[in-house]
């Protein structure tokens, strides 16, 4: 059995949802299955919607909302925000420590191979210290529970974690549906996040910059799946949102074509990955990046957030050394624990994971968004044998995992609720000499019964997230 | 400050949506045309796609003009570009680039435009469902422009889309006029016949003029009336000098907020001065094709040197 964070083991609530609960047993259900129906128009009325790669006939999508929130209390948010806390400033510890002098390779405990030749690691950034020494500006730490106290980190998304409009926007169309509902359960408030990061943002600015730093969002363009948030994100924080095409290299400095000549950029917020940030460097063929820039990067002149080469934080291969990391930086045990491991790069290992498919989720390292994974005890024989030959053919390729039995939180469906397996992203801002986590973030669903995938692109949804002021 | 390519973006959302307004009022009056049945519905059809500048593109595409084709390629063909529903798509795209220099309500009502459009739009419309959808056009549009007015700061974006909305809403009406200006030539008209009436009043609601024309000119339908209104008028909101009037406003506080003048500033000028403190009668001793044409290039140059002088690209 699940854990439910809903109800306990005898089907009464648990002291997060009490409140909660008195509440929805005082509804008619047919009122909320229309307000479901209500929130799913907000959404496409609000043109919140994402592009499916490859699927022509639907090239906008919106992902399906659950009204049911996933409730935090502020005890069970205290500890994880010191785990994040502790976990994202080992990571930054990390980062300028693979680019500079490696002492955790040469301490012997990650190896060598593993962060050089990794595709993520870029050797355009060795020597190179970013404005303020922050790395990650944002992160997106991707966690999940199997119990009352067990929480684990399933990924860190350090290169650009997308879903935070999201986490916004369910906000949003959860009080203009419910407004009833805040005034009895005391929820903190997730709104303000643009403003935090605008201020995050501007605080990394390179020091020799005027006393106002510009800030601009960089995105691929209106086609890129995640160009809602994008935009949403340049509109909340009231600043610029800046194509390839906009910006050029003037007298050293990255700037932006406005309709009075070109004006400098001090921060940019990219949404771009590494490969296509600059074509002098990068991808040649790029034409989402900026020419240049990386120069005006080493040179002092701009802040990219995140910064380049963050990925090997994030990297698959590399989470498995996370524990060692989190002690290695900080000095103490990780708070938060990592999921259990198997590096089917090492031969024994590769055994066991062979051995074992039926019960293990298997991972591309370098893969993101649930796509090209196993999750053995949801597939078929055959399945298993194809990805079996895979796995033989590149084990380095892969890592795997015991199939976490994640909580569950009930959706709204037809006849009253069901429960559903969840995860959680927090979002954490990361500025000179300060990390702020806001109290709440993505939960993810995954909407079919007994389904583990939550990904939006595997017909995951999403829910508003309240943390409780207790 | 403003980003030239936003610039861009709201120049062309809003020339666009003025474009998908204008196709359905041309769609419109060259149904009301085929309904009088005086002459050969045809080459009314003909003529609509002339002034809705595609009828190169629909012969390509058919071998002759019927009402149904002609209808159905201007709606909802996305082979042509300025089918309505080609502009709702590329006005659409362009409201989500410039999202950020929108209000909610002016993007929302772009969105939900789009939204119904489209699925009105899915498939050939009815002959009895035409007149519904047409409406449904001039209304989404109608909210779009509503919308704007009523939420969106005076400042540079609100210039911008302006001037888009008046390059391309003279355009149109110039285009409808050259379409038809023999019509409105003493030599050939038959003053009075009911045909020449049918006609008239056929220009006269290609640019939803029909009710207004009688207020300012009362019960006399003349052709020398007509090309006043539409080209000199300056309360008349379609006529070509109430549109120069709009963008050279609108390019004067461009001048004033950013503290430089262009060349197009000039052009404007002189586009201007050819409809102010004009005579009707002299345009059309000078020749109204003639006329009419000069219009169409200089009008479409001032875009191009607004582009340039607010680097666009």
């Amino acid at each position: 059995m699940p854990f439910d964070e809903m109800l306990d083991a005898d089907n009464r609530p648990r002291g997060p949802y009490s409140e909660y609960m008195s509440w929805y047993g005082e509804q008619d259900h047919a009122r909320l299955l229309t307000k479901s129906r209500d929130a799913e128009a907000i959404f496409r009325k609000t043109g919140i919607t994402f592009a499916v790669y490859g699927k022509e006939e639907a090239a906008e999508r919106i992902i399906p909302f659950d009204i049911v929130p996933r409730v935090i209390s502020g005890r069970e948010w205290r500890k994880l925000a010191q785990g994040i806390e502790q976990r994202v400033a080992a990571l930054n510890a990390f980062l300028d420590d693979i680019y500079h002098k490696q002492e955790i390779i040469r301490a012997g405990r990650v190896p060598r191979h593993l962060i050089e030749r990794n595709e993520a690691f870029l050797p355009e950034m060795i020597g190179m210290r970013p404005p303020g020494g922050v790395y990650t500006h944002i992160i997106g730490t991707d966690i999940v529970r199997t119990g009352q106290d067990e929480f684990y980190v399933l990924e860190d998304n350090a290169r650009t974690p997308s879903g935070v409009s999201y986490m916004l926007e369910n906000r949003e169309t959860m009080m203009q549906m419910f407004p009833e509902l805040f005034h009895r359960v005391r929820v903190r408030p997730v709104e303000n996040y643009p403003m935090l990061l605008r201020q995050s943002l501007e605080a990394s600015a390179p020091p020799g910059c005027a006393d106002k730093p510009r800030v601009a969002v960089l995105t691929p363009g209106i086609y890129n799946s995640a160009y809602y948030e994008h935009a949403f994100l340049a509109d909340q924080m009231g600043v610029e949102l800046v194509e390839g095409p906009d910006l050029r290299v003037i007298g050293g400095r990255v700037a932006m074509r406005t309709t009075q000549g070109y004006k400098p950029i001090d921060v940019l917020y990219r949404r771009v990955d590494d490969d296509f940030l600059d074509p002098l460097t990068f991808r040649p063929e790029s034409a989402l990046g900026v020419a240049g820039i990386m120069d005006v990067y080493r040179a002092g002149n701009i802040t990219i957030a995140n910064a380049p080469g963050t990925g090997i934080a994030d990297d698959k291969a590399i989470y498995s050394y996370m524990p060692e990391i989190v002690e290695f930086y900080t000095g103490r045990k990780p708070l938060l624990e990592n999921v259990p491991t198997y590096r089917c790069s090492e031969p024994d290992t590769l055994k066991y994971v062979l051995d074992n498919l039926a019960d293990l989720v298997v991972k591309e390292v370098h893969g993101s968004g649930g796509y090209g994974m196993l999750v053995g005890p949801t597939a078929s024989k055959k399945e298993i044998t194809a990805f079996a030959a895979k796995l033989k053919s590149r084990p380095g390729n892969y890592i795997a995992q015991p199939t976490l039995s994640l909580s569950t939180v009930p959706i709204l469906v037809k006849k009253g609720v069901a429960p559903r397996h969840v995860d959680l992203r927090p979002f954490v801002l990361v500025a000179p000499n300060r990390i702020q986590i806001i109290p709440g973030g993505l939960t993810r669903v995954a909407l079919k019964a007994g389904s583990l995938v939550v990904n939006s692109s595997q017909g995951g949804g999403t829910k508003d997230t309240w943390v409780l002021e207790d | 400050m403003m980003l030239g390519r936003t610039a861009n973006g709201l120049f062309w959302m809003f020339r666009y949506i003025e474009r998908a307004e204008n196709t359905a009022r041309l769609i419109d009056a060259g149904v009301r045309m085929s309904l009088t049945g005086t002459q050969g519905s045809d080459d009314e059809w003909t003529s609509v796609l002339k002034s809705a500048g595609v009828e190169a593109n629909f012969l390509q595409q058919y071998e002759n003009v019927t009402g149904p084709d002609a209808i159905d390629f201007m709606l909802r063909d996305e082979r042509n570009p300025s089918s309505v529903l080609s502009v709702i798509n590329s006005a659409r795209s362009n409201a989500r680039m410039v999202r950020t220099a929108l209000t909610r309500e002016a993007w929302e009502s772009t969105n939900e435009c789009w939204i119904d459009l489209t699925s009105r739009l899915a498939r050939r419309v009815k002959d009895a469902d035409l007149p519904s959808v047409l409406d449904l056009i001039k209304q989404r549009t109608g909210l779009i422009r509503g919308a704007f007015h009523g939420t969106m700061l005076r400042n540079e974006i609100f210039n911008f889309s302006r001037i888009g909305t008046f390059i391309e809403r003279a355009d149109n009406t110039a285009r409808i006029l050259d379409v038809k200006y023999y019509l409105l030539l003493p030599a050939v008209t038959y003053v009075g016949s009911s045909l020449d009436n049918v006609q008239w009043v056929s220009i006269l609601r290609s640019v939803s003029a029909h009710r207004s024309y009688g207020w300012v000119y009362e019960s006399d339908l003349n052709p020398t009336n007509i090309a006043d209104f539409l080209i000199l008028n300056g309360r008349m909101p379609r006529s070509l000098a109430y549109c120069h009037e709009k963008i050279t406003n609108n390019l004067g506080y461009l001048e004033t907020e950013y503290s430089s003048r262009h060349n197009a500033h000039d052009t404007a000028l002189e586009i201007l001065e050819t409809l102010r403190n004009r005579d009707i009668r002299a345009i059309i001793d000078g020749g109204l094709h003639q006329f009419l044409e000069d219009f169409i290039r200089r009008n479409s140059r001032l875009g191009q040197e607004i582009a340039e002088a607010y680097r666009f690209y």
